[in-house]
């Protein structure tokens, strides 16, 4: 029996009117309109000078209630919605909606489709980190790097345009398969991508790695370990820095990435540091998988068969992908009708943002700036 | 894929013979075929027109592993574990709540709570399905623990046997009003704090809002 008390700590803010002249508290709210939240968080810090005795974040300023709408649309019509919660990185949002239903109708993609999807989703995880990279280092002072993942980010948003229309909100999958043949020179263009884009994560690097601001605002800063991760349900990225080996597409493969030869990068000491050479790392190993996956790419349908009107048999799933900022999962319960009986999202900046208090406890305000950063969260996906 | 990694559960092939050597017994008693056998992977209203329509797919199977054959023993009737397209998950009796999750994350290292979420049956007695998505990194293993309650009957919080309980079960209190006994700061998380009412249920409807908050509020006569 572990002690999970000190997870649970709460802001006593009731009496705060009578104690706040002669505390040496202070108590002050962090956003919702600040441009270091990534969005509509609110953070009310207590304070004892510049030193964070504790957090509560307040959030819903987003929320759209994409599960009810999920309940009010057929299958197919609700696909379009999810790519508006993680619209960093809708293409994995669409990809686990995509398998959920495909598992509970008892389909399987065909190869190509699940090579299409690979590839897409892996070049949205380089975007996906790519963004978080550039905000992350403006949030602490370092604009360069903004203008730099930008530039390069571009390049992926066009592949894409091309191959479905769509830069952010792609909808790039469909239940059973993708709907889009890959345009002429996709291959190519995706190659030399790969070739352009992987002298530039050494650029960021030399930016970055071992310049002395960024070290010191970020090592030791925000510190998580193991245990505490893994006791607040953080995954992805942050998990990973922690010095856990764990991706559910090594632990549970999905899609085609059983095929794919990679590695699973770790930190060792859960800091904000570690947390950055992950991701480094993960940029890396995505562009690795794109390439095996451009090499091997196999001919054939990109659609399996389904029928038209999806009608899934009475029954539950549950399936989760390894997103850029974590376990996305789906919790999909379906009644026999075209519409399903309830959606549950499983987001993973939700869970992860929970871990934000213990995160911060103790340390600077401004650091808490570089731990909002580092937790790479989405609003959009926070409140759905 | 990894799901069913255990040796005794049937994988999704074995999920696909099953309903085909069912069939004949599901078209002799077409209405309660699906209620009586497994009440909680039905919901009950679209049971009726459903169930004498079309072959009704994979059905819900048994599962079978050392760990249930333990529970099992521990607990008789009170879980009945079963496997549904290769998924396990196991249908608990509400009194055991607490324990089992105990006995599941200290015994058999479900130590990382996914997620925690509820799903509403109205027309059902007992109309509120919990359901507990549980992982173990050790063992690399996913099942789902549910449980059936009554609306306004309180629940005993996970908060004590994992961390990430915390939000989970506030948004599932915000969402369907699901008490939570034990939980540290019991409120909502999404929707603002004076907001009536919880979307989530069946009988809100997709425009319905708290009219009466938007309006003090936002200034506005409606959202809509």
């Amino acid at each position: 029996m572990t002690d999970t008390s000190k997870y649970l700590s709460h802001l006593e803010l009731g009496e705060r009117d009578e104690t706040f002249l002669d505390s040496n508290e202070l108590v002050i709210n962090m956003g919702p309109q600040h441009p270091a939240t990534h969005g509509v968080l609110r953070v009310i810090l207590k304070l004892d000078g510049e030193k964070v005795l504790g957090t509560e974040c307040v959030i819903g300023y987003l929320h759209r209630g994409v599960e009810k709408i999920a309940e009010n649309r057929t299958y197919t019509m609700f696909n379009p919605y999810v790519d508006r919660m993680d619209y960093v990185a809708a293409v994995s949002n669409g990809l686990g909606y995509c398998e959920a239903v495909e598992k509970l109708l008892n389909v399987e993609a065909p190869p190509r489709a699940k090579y299409i999807r690979v590839i897409l989703t892996e070049l949205n995880r380089i975007a996906s980190h790519q963004l978080w990279l550039g905000t992350h280092a403006l949030d602490i002072g370092a604009i360069t790097p903004l203008f730099y993942t930008f530039r390069d980010r571009e390049e992926i948003l066009k592949i894409f345009e091309k191959y479905c229309g769509a830069r952010l909100t792609t909808h790039a999958f469909r239940i059973g398969g993708c709907q889009y043949e890959t345009y002429d020179g996709f291959e190519r263009e995706v190659k030399k991508f790969v070739d352009f884009v992987r002298p530039k994560i050494d650029e960021y690097e030399e930016l970055l790695t071992t310049n002395r601001i960024w070290v010191e605002r970020t090592k030791g800063v925000g510190v998580i370990s193991d245990k505490d991760s893994i006791a607040l349900g953080v995954t992805g990225p942050v998990l990973r820095a922690s010095g856990v080996k764990w991706d559910i597409r090594k632990a549970q493969p999905y899609a085609a990435y059983s095929e794919m030869d990679f590695e699973i990068p770790t930190g060792t000491h859960g800091d904000t540091y570690d947390r950055y050479l992950v991701r480094m790392a993960e940029m890396r190993q995505a562009l690795r998988i794109i390439s095996q996956a451009v090499e091997k790419i196999p001919e054939g349908p990109i659609m399996a068969k389904i029928p038209k009107v999806l009608k899934p048999p009475v029954g539950e799933i549950y399936h989760s992908i390894e997103a850029p900022k974590g376990e996305l999962g789906y919790f999909v319960v379906s009644d026999g009708s075209t519409q399903p009986y309830r959606v549950r999202v499983r987001p993973p900046s939700f869970v992860n943002l929970q871990a934000l208090d213990l995160m911060v406890r103790g340390q600077l305000v401004a650091d808490v700036i570089a731990v909002i950063g580092t937790l790479d969260i989405v609003l959009g996906e926070v409140d759905r | 894929m990894a799901d069913d990694n255990k040796s005794t559960t049937p994988s999704p092939p074995g999920g696909e013979q099953k309903p085909a050597a069912e069939k004949p017994s599901g078209a002799v008693q077409p209405t309660p075929a699906g209620k009586p056998p497994n009440p909680t992977a039905v919901p009950p209203k679209p049971a009726a027109p459903a169930a004498p329509a079309k072959p009704a797919g994979p059905v819900p199977v048994p599962w079978d592993s050392p760990m249930v054959a333990k529970l099992k023993r521990q607990y008789g009737s009170g879980i009945e574990p079963l496997t549904y397209l290769g998924q396990n998950y196991m249908v608990v009796d509400r009194s055991l709540i607490p324990e089992i999750l105990q006995v599941l994350r200290d015994e058999e290292q479900f130590d990382y709570c996914v997620d925690i979420t509820a799903v509403h049956y109205p027309k059902r007695e007992k109309p509120f399905d919990v359901v507990w998505i549980l992982y173990s990194f050790p063992r690399n293993e996913r099942i789902r623990v549910k449980t059936m309650i009554a609306d306004g009957e309180p629940i005993p919080s996970a908060t004590p046997i994992w961390a990430a309980a915390n939000w989970l079960e506030r948004e599932a209190f915000d969402m369907f009003g699901i008490k939570f006994d034990g939980h540290p700061d019991l409120k909502r998380i999404l929707l603002p704090d004076g907001w009536k009412g919880h979307p989530l249920r069946k009988d809100y409807g997709i425009i319905e809002q708290d009219k009466e908050w938007v309006q003090i509020n936002l200034g506005i006569e409606s959202g809509q």
